[in-house]
């Protein structure tokens, strides 16, 4: 196989990967936000039990997130969540990285000066009008370099979804690599995340160029 | 009366910093509170503008309950959150570090309460804002970044927002502690102008001509309660009490 043919067949993938990469993004950046809240919950309970889901989907690994969410129901109750793959993996990729951002969220939170607050509270903003207004703008300021680097480690992490062998481009690369006893689909693998995340680091540049105006 | 506060008690777990507090602020009064470090002042400050909750006593903002003790009982009951969030429009706070919001302008800084908190017509809040703005000496900076401005002309913003709710009567807390000693007498000075109009405002200061300077009523409080009060000649000049007198001679030194 040569290697234009590699690269265009490993392309075909791209589309899925990408899938994968914005659908997790989309999803897991606010419900993290939500995590976050819950997780500072004053409700003892709630904190705690937040506390201890994040740190289970920290400390294992995605991979085995993936196959339980992807083949757990079958082997529990007999059924699948989805035919379409790409359902199980989003929703894996989803939960992980939303405790990941729950965290993260959770330090920018409380890194804000109470200041801030009691600002807002003496000029009668509400909670929530406090939160959103004045609170959450500067907390992304602040974390924007950490989500940056999640958000390079999503682009890399896309091919863990080979393991439940959702056709993305990694997934093909190493079929390829199986059926070609060859190492090149992993070095265009490699060049292709590269320059995903060469895009990736562009654009949150440009984000936090924007964010530049102030402090 | 704009201010009542009756029989304030106010303690952090067993420490007790507010002991039997009771003074009004009428209106277009000037009030000065001065005092050692820890006699809680800043307390007083804070309780009257809901940001730390009193234990027992009681507090009427024009005459309207906002917290009181039931006979009998020894804990203050406080009026429904609609009822405090509508009197937190009725005064204006001024911090010591400004706590302005970094990600807005000047101008957002001064309209965003107005526009969120109070729902009004932006452009006659904008107006308003514009007019604070030159009252305030900020002419230019309308779209500055606190970040951008020295520390006196962030706490002349600080003061705006605090106005731009129109409230009856506006607290400061030692309003010129951050500032380098050439930046106070900008401060200092639009206060005086505001005192002059009549606004009516309660200070904390260390700055004891002003405090002579533009009062009506001088408060020292030492320990948690007040121990004096009176005129500016009289509490700053001629105090009555031994504390005062001692606070008033170290502070000199
Ligand atoms: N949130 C708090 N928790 C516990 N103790 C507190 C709290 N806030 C204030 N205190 C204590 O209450 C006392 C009075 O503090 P306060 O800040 O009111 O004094 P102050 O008169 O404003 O002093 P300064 O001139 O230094 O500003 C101090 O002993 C302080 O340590
Ligand atoms: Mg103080």
């Amino acid at each position: 196989m040569s290697l234009r043919t590699m690269i265009l067949k490993m392309s075909e993938g791209l589309g899925r990967t990408c899938a994968i990469f914005f659908l997790t993004l989309i999803i897991s950046l606010p419900i993290g936000i939500v995590v976050a809240l819950l997780r500072m919950s004053k409700n003892r309970i709630i904190s705690n039990v937040f506390r201890f889901i994040i740190s289970v989907l920290r400390g294992t690994p995605l991979m085995l997130q993936l196959l339980a969410v992807t083949y757990g129901p079958y082997y529990l109750f007999g059924f699948s969540v989805s035919r379409n793959k790409l359902i199980p993996v989003v929703i894996a990729f989803a939960i992980n990285y939303a405790s990941y951002f729950a965290e993260i969220y959770r330090g920018g939170i409380e890194s804000m000066p109470v200041g801030q607050y009691e600002a807002a509270e003496a000029l009668g903003y509400t909670k929530a009008q406090t939160f959103i207004r004045i609170i959450m703008p500067q907390v992304f300021k602040r974390i924007l370099p950490s989500i940056t680097n999640e958000i390079v480690t999503l682009v890399k992490d896309t091919s863990i979804a080979f393991t439940v062998s959702y056709q993305e481009m990694f997934t093909i690369g190493k079929q390829i690599a199986n059926s070609q006893t060859s190492f090149t689909p992993f070095v265009v693998a490699g060049v292709f995340y590269f320059i995903f995340n060469a895009v990736v680091d562009f654009g949150m540049g440009k984000v936090e160029k924007k964010l530049d105006y102030y402090r | 009366m704009i201010l009542e506060m009756n029989h304030i008690q106010k303690s952090f777990n067993d420490l007790s910093v507010l002991k039997d507090i009771t003074f009004g602020v009428d209106k277009g009064d000037v009030v000065s509170i001065i005092g050692p470090s820890g006699s809680g002042k800043s307390t007083l400050l804070r309780c009257a503008t809901f940001l730390e909750t009193i234990n027992s006593g009681e507090i009427l903002y024009e005459g309207t309950v906002a917290a009181s003790t039931p006979q009998g009982q020894d804990k203050a009951v406080y009026a429904q959150k609609a009822e405090i969030r509508r009197m937190k429009g009725l005064f204006g706070l001024v911090f010591q570090q400004f706590n302005l919001f970094p990600h807005f302008d000047v101008m957002k800084n001064i309209m965003d309460a107005p526009l969120t908190v109070q729902k009004r017509d932006k452009a006659e809040v904008e107006e308003e804002a514009i007019a604070l703005i030159r009252k305030m000496g900020l002419e230019g900076r309308e779209h500055y970044y606190p970040c951008q401005l020295s520390g006196g002309q962030q706490q002349r913003v600080a003061i705006a927002r605090a106005l731009a709710g129109k409230p009856d009567i506006l607290f400061f807390d030692e309003p010129t502690s951050a500032l380098d000693p050439e930046l106070t007498g900008e401060v200092l000075k639009v206060i005086r102008e505001l005192a002059e109009e009549k606004m009516t405002m309660v200070i904390v200061t260390h700055e004891m001509p002003f405090a002579k300077a533009v009062s009506d009523r001088v408060i020292f409080m030492d320990g948690g309660v007040i121990v004096e009060q009176g005129s500016p000649d009289i509490v700053l000049g001629n105090p009555t009490q031994e504390r005062t007198r001692q606070f008033l001679q170290n502070y000199s030194r």
